[in-house]
């Protein structure tokens, strides 16, 4: 700032140190706005982040425990009647929510153990040294970058019962074809491969990345002590990424038991019931059955609560876990 | 760092890895490529047919593919710019300026990470339909203008790369904070701030549940709104549902192409600093 705008401004006249030169009044001012912009400007940088987690992000998570204790309707979401803990009971008696929440834990383990497992096997495959390494990362990370939707539709075509390339792979070794979308575990397993195949590259450059950061001398050591490959792996490898492993798992947890887009539009397009018999209908799923096609927004916040409710004792479970994993 | 070096085995498995990774992309292509006919049909086709154009221009017109790219682009493109600037602010207050309750706040911006996006779904729903916003760009764009975990790596990052010393040696020559994030921060971020765009620019264009419960396909949907519209026909023409799929998915594979490389040095080293 020049001097002039120093001197224009009006609080700057107020001051009542007395100026040894000409340029004093501005100093003075300086060194006040100098102070304030120290003391504010900290929260002025990281305040767009709270407001707008406040409008978007807090202020909607009290408002869903608010809606859960009335019902409204979509149609009219203005028009809001007290019915307390009525949808909670309600959730508690309905099938369709314990299948649901039975389907999100089945589909979670099913995409998220070997989708993890696979990935660090990869990641150690590409921790090696070689040619082509960057294409191999960016190859395993493709998958990463393509969309829910677009993934689940070539995997639908993929998976089909009459002409999908699996059925007709499977036929050709002679093990016979397989109703991917009927069958519960069938179907299942179909909409998990979805979410392996496209997460299992990026958590594999996750597990990567950490295993760049374990020092070579363990390996040395072990390698000293006669310990194979496998061994290297199991005994250093393994341990020395833990908590990484662990970071991942709690990722993965809240990422499957928010699954909607896979099952949605696995469904061909027959809508969110998560096929014919539920099959394969998670709880994202039903939230949104639940809020935008049976218009009952009350019940919907209840859903999101238990989803909640559900994260928060997997969290307190892998607290206790990794605080008895750390103390061995 | 390790420095064994990789087998043939090791080559041959990463080779399945990548065609595995690779090969629903390529089909996608192939299917787009050919017939409803030819795809109802064992065996299915392995090779390029001679319909793609066709496909390609009846996906475009029926799911108002230029619209919804356009829209995307608008969306994923604010989104990016919004998330970086307000991370790279924050990161740098959090990470190189001393202030009053900031370890506190920092745990918030960490602890709001854990809250599951759907549990704000409803009255998110209920204030966008409040403001008229349903159907609107920004109803999508100003609930995921910030991140947590933008301003989490920022901060990581400038924790690292930014020395103390030029932030002081700008403050002596009398620069005000937000000179010194124009002149000094921002320039030093560079980096990270690319890594951070093209990971939120992704996040962005395949965002699903948000969009959909927010935009209907006949007002401004996004790429991943107008996909599912698609699919709903009575009998859906599949190898038009994959020319839209290839329409959705091919801007990104060429970022992916450009910046590949980039990208997962910054997945990596999100990784280790996280």
């Amino acid at each position: 700032m020049t001097d002039e705008t120093a001197v224009l401004s009006p609080s700057a006249a107020g001051s009542k140190q007395p100026a040894a030169e000409g340029g004093g009044r501005g100093q003075v001012w300086r060194s006040r706005r100098y102070r304030w912009d120290l003391r504010w400007s900290p929260y002025a940088f990281v305040a767009p982040f709270f407001l707008f987690f406040a409008a978007f992000g807090l202020f909607p998570l009290l408002y869903t425990g608010w809606a859960a204790l009335h019902q409204v309707e979509l149609t009219d979401p203005d028009n809001m009647t007290w019915v307390g803990l009525k949808n909670f009971t309600r959730l508690w008696d309905d099938e369709f929510f314990w299948n649901a929440l039975r389907n999100t834990v089945t589909i979670g383990l099913l995409s998220t153990v070997p989708q993890l497992a696979i990935a660090l096997g990869l990641a150690h495959l590409l921790n090696y040294k070689m040619r082509g390494s960057a294409f191999f990362r960016v190859a395993v990370l493709t998958p990463y970058a393509t969309s829910v939707a677009a993934a689940t539709l070539v995997f639908v075509l993929l998976f089909g019962r009459d002409y999908g390339m699996v059925n007709w792979a499977l036929s050709a070794v002679g093990l016979g074809s397989v109703d991917w979308q009927n069958g519960t575990f069938a179907s299942q397993l179909a909409v998990s491969t979805i979410v392996i195949w496209r997460w299992t590259g990026y958590n594999a450059l996750i597990y990567l990345a950490a295993m760049q950061a374990v020092p070579g001398e363990l390996y040395e050591s072990a390698a000293l002590d006669g310990a194979s490959r496998w061994q290297q792996f199991l005994h250093v490898t393994v341990p020395s990424l833990r908590p990484t492993i662990f970071f991942t798992c709690v990722v993965s947890t809240i990422g499957a038991t928010q699954l909607f887009g896979e099952p949605l539009l696995f469904n061909g397009g027959a809508g969110a019931t998560g096929g014919s018999e539920h099959q394969f209908q998670t709880l994202g799923l039903y939230l949104y059955e639940q809020g935008w096609v049976n218009l009952h927004l009350g019940r919907a916040s209840a859903i999101a609560w238990a989803m909640f409710l559900i994260l928060l004792v997997i969290a307190g479970a892998a607290r206790l876990l990794r605080g008895r994993g750390a103390s061995r | 760092m390790r420095s064994l070096r990789a087998g043939r085995l090791t080559y041959l498995v990463l080779g399945l890895f990548t065609v595995g990774s690779l090969f629903p992309l390529v089909w996608t292509a192939i299917a787009a490529s050919r017939s409803n006919t030819r795809l109802a049909q064992t065996p299915p086709p392995f090779w390029f047919g001679g319909n793609l154009g066709r496909n390609l221009q009846v996906a475009w017109t029926d799911a108002n593919m230029g619209t919804a790219l356009l829209n995307t682009v608008i969306v994923a493109g604010t989104v990016a710019a919004g998330t970086v600037v307000f991370s790279t602010l924050a990161g740098f207050a959090f990470a190189k300026l001393r202030f009053r309750g900031s370890r506190l706040l920092l745990g918030l911006v960490i602890g709001t990470m854990l809250i599951p996006p759907q549990l704000s779904v409803v009255p998110l729903y209920m204030l966008i339909a409040e403001l008229s916003w349903t159907d609107r760009l920004q109803a999508v764009i100003l609930p995921t203008l910030v991140s947590a975990f933008g301003v989490f790596f920022m901060r990581q990052y400038l924790a690292q790369a930014l020395p103390m010393e030029l932030v002081e040696a700008a403050r002596t020559d009398g620069a005000s904070s937000l000179r010194i994030v124009w002149h000094v921060v921002f320039p030093v971020a560079r980096p990270a701030m690319a890594v951070l765009a093209m990971l939120t620019f992704v996040m962005a264009w395949n965002d699903f549940f948000w969009p959909i419960v927010a935009l209907t396909q006949n007002g401004s949907p996004t790429v991943q709104v107008a996909l599912t519209g698609l699919g709903r026909g009575y009998i859906p023409d599949q190898s038009v549902i994959m020319a839209g799929a290839l329409l959705g998915t091919l801007p990104l594979l060429l970022v992916f192409l450009l910046f590949g490389r980039q990208i997962v040095g910054g997945i990596m080293q999100g990784a280790v600093k996280g």
